[in-house]
């Protein structure tokens, strides 16, 4: 779908649609087209909440073969995105990682890394390292 | 008595007027209850738990011709997908796990007869996606003790009463997963969603299957 998906996608997953948005609206700005991204926030009827259906239309988006780094608030949120990345189905789901890192600041370092080319590993890692 | 009730309903007689059967009983029990089980949720949750049951039973009732047309183990795969797709919250997951799993284990080619041994992998299969194991309010409090009925081949009548009182005992636990657990100690005092809907569903899939299958 991305023209330029030689690069990380990033995903975004909040329980709050306005975050989700929010975050995902701060990582373009700072990285503009130059990584597949997505967001999913709230729930199937736009209440505070998760669901695997939405994270797993957010992977597909935000799909790049260089894989996707995901970034979860609450744990709802994390379980969903489980579930989602593997209805992915292999070997694409060997290629999504859920970043223990916090995430505004998570999604942007890893977009920031994402964006000069770097690996998979190496686009997680930089997020992770903001967690203590 | 379960035990042979499940064996018939896995190998033999899984048919459709069965499947389309235990759909649904299980879709009436939400509906009566999504009100209550929404309830219990605003205390500890989010309140949405009756609203997303029965979004996904719903869901479920929806596609019940097609499902009634598979085997067994297939129809419960997809029911458990459909669950996944459509409750959400944590719930979705956890419930579409439950049944993927047991779906997988009965069609596997060494567990076929083994009801018992395919619930207890999928339980586990539930505890690991959520992280959590008994006493840390979740449905898994009623999860463990479904399973030591099935084991040891109780009535149907003594699954159901015990998957009650498991729910109930709930109320004195502490949350240590979900949002709950943000609440701490303020947690103690409310029957976990999640215990209710699991232990409703367990009464309401007993009923039907003792009106099927008289011991």
């Amino acid at each position: 779908m991305n023209p330029k998906s030689a690069n990380v996608g990033i995903v975004i997953v909040s329980h709050s649609p306005l975050v989700a948005e929010g975050a995902a609206d701060m990582v373009r700005q700072m990285v503009g087209d130059c990584v597949p991204l997505a967001w999913s926030g709230g729930n199937a009827e736009g209440g505070l909440g998760t669901h695997a259906a939405g994270i797993l239309a957010a992977l597909e988006r935000a799909w790049s073969d260089a894989g996707v780094a995901v970034f979860v608030d609450l744990g709802g949120a994390e379980t969903n995105s489980e579930m989602a990345i593997e209805m992915l189905g292999e070997p694409r789901s060997g290629r999504v990682v859920i970043c223990d890192a916090p995430l505004v600041e998570g999604a942007v370092m890893a977009a920031a890394e994402a964006s000069g080319g770097a690996a998979l590993a190496r686009v997680v890692a930089t997020a992770e390292e903001l967690s203590p | 008595m379960i035990g042979e009730g499940w064996k018939k309903v896995s190998v033999v007689s899984a048919n459709a007027a069965l499947i389309g059967g235990l759909i649904e009983a299980c879709r009436e029990v939400i509906a009566t209850n999504a009100d209550h089980l929404s309830e219990l949720d605003r205390a500890i949750g989010d309140g949405d738990h009756g609203t997303n049951m029965r979004r996904g039973l719903e869901a479920v009732y929806a596609e019940r011709n097609r499902l009634s047309e598979l085997p067994l183990p297939k129809a419960l795969e997809e029911i458990g997908l459909t669950l996944v797709m459509s409750v959400g919250g944590a719930a979705g997951p956890l419930y579409g796990t439950l049944l993927i799993e047991i779906g997988r284990q009965l069609g596997g080619t060494h567990v076929q007869d083994d009801f018992a041994r395919a619930l207890e992998r999928a339980i586990d299969a539930v505890a690991r996606r959520g992280r959590a194991g008994p006493g840390d309010k979740t449905l898994l409090d009623v999860l463990y003790p479904v399973h030591g009925e099935v084991l040891r081949r109780a009535g149907l009548a003594g699954i159901s009463e015990r998957a009650e009182r498991a729910a109930s005992l709930t109320f004195g636990m502490r949350a240590m997963r979900g949002r709950a657990a943000f609440l701490g100690d303020r947690s103690i005092g409310h029957v976990d969603p999640g215990a209710k809907s699991c232990a409703l569903l367990t009464a309401a899939i007993c009923r039907f299957l003792e009106e099927q299958c008289p011991a």
